[in-house]
């Protein structure tokens, strides 16, 4: 059963439960509640973790900002244009050790959403996060990025401001930044929106993250010209943590509690701030030029399609 | 009313003629006697609108051309020498009825993939080309574009050679998934290194240019010229309208967009387009290049 479906029997099962006082009904209810728990968690499908990393209860960059660092400023605006509400950025601190991060801005109810644009960076969010790395770079600061987008949005402003040449840019750029470039992915990681902020030396997933080169329903919609064949389409694309693992692109990934993250999910945070300064200690120790070149051959490697 | 297309005939005979002056090679002909213009939907003899660079005689709409096509038109006659022809895609091939799909459009176009590298000359000046062919996918960047790409560039940066990449492509290839998707990256970083090496990069982007090849390589040059009509953007249309729910204003995406907008250098007509090329690269060859003083201070 899709785990949206489970979920959906559940809530009606905890509606019964709160209706009656009778033990014996009481506890099928719950052992019925249990069974299908159990049943939903353990077969999860690759739809079900789409489902999973877009659930809008997950928690989002401001929650990772919050609980990894012990200061943060946010920092605004591209100096060209205006500020991108769907990137959020700025300096931190990681115990003690000064850091940029960036990531991606969903909001947790359909007005935060709509004020950040759902995550969707116009070219504006883009070349503010340039800005951000390129001011790391200059004082010697590690990067962590957060991904968590649907894509770069398409609407007629972003064409005219140059989208494709906002994220091609990054891409270019993020590639020769002399300072450690690590990426969390900890939703949805769509598309080219989420690349221009992930060409990075260590990319990780949280383990119910997604990763892919667009959503299930597009990807449904230009193969069979029908985007309700999304859950079919997410099994062929090999777009969660473990696919990209095994494909060598994810260097790691963090486990989630049973049916995902949520609000009261604290070892998480943990977790990555005890990875976070273990990794920059580690990505420290190279120089600049042969941290540039080993995330050149990161990317260079993918792909390989030399004759057998 | 008659004489008026008499006037138009002659006119038509008379830049045929011209062009034909000009042709040093017969571009391949499309089967099939007429080639009705995708812009005027008018039909116009094959062999006529193939000496004239598959321009349309009529209303100077810009027809897609082949890979071989393109290089015929810019590449100094027999200097093109291909690169990394044999190479082949690995990735994803149980993606249903995909490896049918490459075998299928390999025999329908002699292309193995969607893009030709090579080695040539243009007005007599080497440069590494690149040239994508919308007939196989769509022109969409899978594991093989993204690496002949990559190699193409890296020849380029290692002989200190300036590098010209054609693009019509619609994105990232979605069969091959995130491979596809790091290919972008791929690509972008091999182009930073060529810049960093102060060598040039000249992007042509010809209809249509989108997706993924927008948002990486194609949007890259030191130098962006497109041809004229050409449909240029990130998003495709239909995926906006869908969006916005509105219909997209008139010359939404084209070339002279995108000129307005600030995003490309030049709109070069085809027939034009070689030897403005070739006059680029001569003003980027060491020999026009001010020789200044070595050293600081």
């Amino acid at each position: 059963m899709p785990l949206k479906e489970a979920e959906d029997q559940i809530r009606l099962l905890d509606e019964r439960l709160s209706k009656t006082e009778d033990r014996e009904e009481r506890q099928a209810i719950l052992d019925e509640k249990n069974r299908i728990l159990k049943d939903a968690y353990e077969n999860l499908t690759s739809y079900d973790r789409v489902y999973l990393a877009r659930k809008p209860t997950r928690p989002g960059v401001r929650d990772y900002i919050k609980n990894i660092f012990s200061e943060f400023y946010e920092l605004h605006g591209d100096r060209l244009m205006r500020d991108d509400p769907a990137v959020i950025g700025g300096i931190a601190s990681l115990d003690g050790i000064a850091v940029t991060v960036i990531g991606h801005c969903k909001g947790k109810n359909l007005e935060e959403n709509i004020k950040c644009n759902f995550g969707m960076p116009n070219p504006e969010g883009y070349r503010k996060a340039l800005r951000l790395m390129k001011q790391a770079e200059k004082f010697n600061r590690p990067i962590i990025t957060f991904i968590d987008t649907p894509g770069a949005y398409p609407g007629i402003e972003s064409e005219e401001h140059g989208q494709g040449e906002a994220i091609a840019r990054n891409l270019l750029e993020m590639g020769s930044l002399q300072v450690p470039i690590i990426s969390i992915v900890i939703g949805e990681g769509g598309s080219g929106g989420a690349l221009a902020m992930s060409v990075a030396d260590r990319i990780w997933m949280l383990e119910n993250a997604v990763y892919s080169i667009l959503s299930p329903e597009g990807f449904a919609s230009i193969l069979w010209k029908d985007a309700s064949r999304a859950r079919e389409a997410a099994e062929l694309m090999k777009l969660t943590s473990f696919d990209l693992y095994q494909m060598g692109i994810a260097d790691r990934l963090f486990a989630e509690p049973k049916g995902g993250l949520n609000q009261n999910s604290r070892s998480i945070y943990q977790r990555l701030k005890t990875a976070l300064k273990a990794e920059l200690e580690q990505l420290a120790k190279l120089n600049k030029r042969t941290l540039i070149e080993q995330r050149y051959k990161k990317y260079r490697r993918i792909g390989d399609c030399s004759p057998k | 009313m008659i004489s008026l297309f008499k006037e138009r005939r002659q006119k038509l005979t008379l830049f045929k003629s011209s062009r034909q002056k000009n042709i040093q090679h017969r571009i391949s002909v499309p089967e099939g006697l007429y080639t009705r213009c995708p812009g005027c939907k008018q039909d116009f003899i094959s062999e006529q609108v193939a000496a004239n660079y598959y321009v349309c005689p009529g209303c100077g709409y810009h027809m897609r051309l082949t890979a071989q096509g393109r290089i015929k038109l810019i590449a100094d006659k027999g200097s093109m020498r291909e690169l990394n022809a044999g190479l082949i895609t690995r990735e994803n091939l149980d993606f249903p009825g995909y490896s049918e799909k490459l075998a299928s459009l390999e025999a329908q176009t002699g292309l193995k993939e969607a893009v030709v590298t090579g080695v040539c000359t243009i007005d007599g000046i080497s440069t590494v080309i690149g040239v994508m062919d919308s007939r196989f996918l769509m022109g969409s960047m899978g594991s093989v574009v993204g690496e002949k790409i990559t190699r193409a560039v890296e020849y380029a940066t290692k002989r200190r050679l300036p590098i010209v990449i054609f693009t019509a492509s619609g994105g990232a290839r979605m069969q091959e998934g995130i491979i596809s998707l790091m290919q972008m990256a791929k690509t972008s970083n091999a182009l930073a290194r060529h810049s960093q090496a102060g060598l040039l990069y000249i992007s042509v982007l010809t209809h249509p240019t989108t997706g993924g090849v927008t948002a990486s390589f194609a949007s890259l040059g030191d130098i962006i010229l497109a041809e004229p009509g050409a449909l240029i953007g990130f998003a495709g249309p239909r995926v906006i309208e869908q969006t916005i729910r509105q219909k997209l204003p008139e010359g939404f995406q084209r070339a002279e967009f995108l000129l307005e907008h600030g995003f490309l250098d030049m709109i070069v007509e085809r027939q034009n387009l070689k030897s403005t090329l070739g006059s680029l690269l001569r003003l980027h060859s060491p020999s026009a290049i001010l020789n200044r003083k070595k050293g600081g201070g």
